[in-house]
C-alpha cells in the first residue's frame, strides 16, 4: 500500500513536472540558444550555486538564495560588461566560478549532514516537492503570457538590439525582464536537472527543433514537445534502470537530438536520389 | 519645396571629444543628399543625431512638426547590427520596422500585415515572406532592411553606408528603387565612397568635423580640398574619373 502510495507521487511529480520542466525550458531555451546567450547562462546556473549555499547556512530554502543569486548574476554579468567595460565571458567566468565558490564554501561551513547537496548538483525527483511543482507551475503560466503578449517586441529587440534601441526606450526593460525570467526558469529547474545538468535542458531541446524550423515561433512548440518527450523518457527509464533521474533526461534528449538529426538527413538524402532519378 | 529640418550651429562630441562642430545644415523635402567624409568625420554621428540618439552639446535641431517628427524618420543602419543567422523571417523583419510607430509590439494588424505584404512586393521579396534570413543572398538581405526602414512609409529616410553589403548585380537595382522611393521621402545616404554614389544622389553634404553642404551632384577634387573633405576614393564607371591623390 505504502508502496503504490510513493508510486503514485513519483507519477504525478514526474508527469507534472516534465510538462511545466519542458514548458519554461522551450520558452527560455529559444530565447538563449537563438540570441547565443548559452554562455550566459551557464554563469547564471553555476553562480545561483552560491545562493544554494547561502541558504543552508542560514536555514531557509536554498531555491529562494538561488532565484536571487541567478538574477543578481545576470543583471551583474549586464553591469560589469557594459558599464564596467570588462569583456562579457570574463564577467561571466568570474561570476561563474565566485558563485560555485561561495556555495561550496558555506555548504562546507553548515553544521552536520546535508543530505540534498547532491540532489542540487545532479537533480532528484525524490527530493523534488509539492511546492517545487507548484512554482515551476506559475513560472510556466507567466512565460507563457509574457512570450504571448510581448512575443515580437521581445523577438525584434532580440534579433537586432541596436536597431530596437534606436525607436523603443524600452529595449533595457525588456532584456532585463526577459534575463531574470530566464534566470529564474534555470533556478527553478536545477531541482529537476541539478546544477550541472540543467543547461542541457534548455539548450537540447531547440537545438532539435532547429532541425525542423527556423520560424521563432514554431521553435519555441517544438522545443517544449521534444523537452515533454526527453523529460518523460527520462523519468521512465530512470525509474526502471534505478540510475539518477537528471542525467538521464539529459540523456535522452541527446540521443533524441542524434537520431532526428540523423533521420533528418537521411530522408533529405533519399529524397535527392528519387529526384535524381 | 518645404524644410524637414534644420540644424543650427549644432555640436554633438563623445566622451572621447567632439566629432561634429557648428554644423548648419538644412534637409527639405525630396532632397537626395550623399553624405560623404573620411572615416570617424562624424557621417553616422549626423545620422544618430537626427535619429534622437545623441542629443548636441551645443546648438539646436528643429523637425518642421506639420510633415515630420520621430516616428517618421526611417532607418537603415550598417549590416552589422542584425545577425543574419537569426531565426527570424523576412515577414518579421520588415514588421519590426513598425517599432518606430508602436514602440511596444505584439499581435500584428491586418493592416500592419497588409502594409508589410506591399513592401514586400514592392521590393522585389514575392515568395521569400517566410524564408528565414540565413537562406537569402546579400542583396536580398539589404532589401529586407531596406524594407524595415520604409514600413512605416517615412518621409525622411536614413541610410549608412548601404553598399556595403550589396552584390554588385543589386547595385544598380537597389538604386534604382531608391530613386523610386525619393518621389514619396526625402532621403540622406552616407557612404565613404562617392563615386558609387555620386550618379544617384542630388547634392552632397561633405562632414569632417565641419559640414559643407554642396547644392549639386557635381563635385570637383578643388571643392573637395576647400571643404577639408579627403574622400578615399573618386570613380566613377562609364563616365570619366577622378582619383584623388592621397594626403599627406
Amino acid at each position: 500500500m505504502e508502496g503504490s502510495i510513493l508510486q503514485y507521487d513519483f507519477i504525478v511529480k514526474g508527469l507534472l513536472g516534465a510538462v511545466f520542466a519542458s514548458i519554461t525550458a522551450g520558452l527560455a531555451g529559444t530565447y538563449i540558444v537563438s540570441k547565443r546567450m548559452v554562455f550566459l547562462s551557464g554563469g547564471i546556473t553555476h553562480a545561483s550555486f552560491g545562493g544554494i549555499g547561502i541558504g543552508y547556512f542560514f536555514g531557509f530554502n536554498p531555491v529562494l538564495g538561488a532565484a536571487v543569486f541567478g538574477i543578481l548574476s545576470a543583471l551583474g554579468v549586464e553591469y560589469l560588461s557594459v558599464r564596467q567595460k570588462i569583456r562579457e565571458d570574463s564577467a561571466i567566468g568570474i561570476l561563474w566560478a565566485f558563485g560555485m565558490a561561495i556555495g561550496i564554501i558555506f555548504i562546507y561551513l553548515t553544521p552536520g549532514y546535508t543530505p540534498n547537496l547532491m540532489s542540487y548538483l545532479f537533480g532528484s525527483i525524490l527530493t523534488v516537492t509539492y511546492a517545487d511543482i507548484i512554482a515551476l507551475g506559475i513560472m510556466s503560466v507567466v512565460l507563457i503570457l509574457y512570450f504571448g503578449i510581448f512575443y515580437r517586441t521581445i523577438l525584434y529587440i532580440s534579433f537586432d538590439e541596436s536597431f530596437a534601441r534606436t525607436y523603443s526606450s524600452y529595449v533595457n526593460i525588456f532584456k532585463y525582464v526577459t534575463t531574470s525570467l530566464v534566470a529564474l526558469t534555470i533556478v527553478l529547474n536545477i531541482r529537476m536537472a541539478g546544477v550541472v545538468l540543467v543547461l542541457s535542458l534548455l539548450t537540447i531541446p531547440p537545438n532539435i527543433a532547429m532541425i525542423f524550423t527556423r520560424v521563432y515561433s514554431g521553435i519555441i512548440l517544438w522545443s517544449i514537445l521534444a523537452g515533454f518527450i526527453g523529460t518523460a523518457a527520462g523519468y521512465v527509464i530512470s525509474f526502471f534502470a534505478g540510475i539518477p533521474v537528471g542525467a538521464t533526461i539529459i540523456f535522452t534528449l541527446v540521443i533524441i537530438w542524434v537520431l532526428v538529426k540523423l533521420g533528418y538527413q537521411l530522408t533529405r538524402d533519399i529524397g535527392k536520389i528519387k529526384d535524381k532519378r | 519645396m518645404a524644410y524637414l529640418l534644420e540644424m543650427r550651429s549644432l555640436s554633438a562630441s563623445y566622451d572621447t571629444g567632439i566629432v561634429l562642430e557648428d554644423i548648419d545644415f538644412y534637409v527639405n523635402e525630396n532632397d537626395f543628399i550623399g553624405v560623404i567624409g573620411p572615416n570617424g568625420g562624424g557621417k553616422t554621428t549626423l545620422l544618430k543625431v537626427i535619429l534622437g540618439l545623441i542629443k548636441p552639446v551645443k546648438g539646436r535641431i528643429d523637425f518642421n512638426s506639420r510633415i515630420i517628427n520621430s516616428n517618421s524618420i526611417g532607418y537603415l543602419p550598417q549590416i552589422s547590427t542584425g545577425d543574419a543567422n537569426y531565426p527570424v523571417t523576412v515577414t518579421d523583419v520588415i514588421l519590426s520596422g513598425m517599432m518606430i510607430m508602436k514602440r511596444i509590439l505584439s499581435r500584428m494588424s491586418a493592416l500592419d500585415k497588409k502594409r508589410a505584404h506591399e513592401v514586400i512586393v514592392e521590393l522585389g521579396l514575392s515568395g521569400m515572406e517566410n524564408s528565414s534570413l540565413s537562406e537569402l543572398s546579400g542583396g536580398q538581405l539589404q532589401r529586407v532592411f531596406l524594407g524595415r526602414a520604409i514600413i512605416g512609409n517615412p518621409k525622411l529616410l536614413l541610410l549608412d553606408e548601404p553598399g556595403n553589403f550589396v552584390d554588385s548585380t543589386f547595385e544598380n537595382d537597389f538604386y534604382d528603387k531608391l530613386k523610386d522611393l525619393n518621389s514619396r521621402m526625402a532621403i540622406l545616404m552616407v557612404s565613404h565612397d562617392i563615386g558609387m554614389i555620386s550618379s544617384h544622389v542630388k547634392s552632397y553634404a561633405c562632414v569632417n568635423r565641419k559640414l559643407h553642404y554642396h547644392p549639386s551632384s557635381e563635385i570637383s577634387n578643388e571643392q573637395l580640398l576647400a571643404y577639408g573633405c579627403p574622400i578615399q576614393l573618386i570613380t566613377h564607371g562609364e563616365v570619366p574619373h577622378t582619383v584623388l591623390k592621397s594626403h599627406t
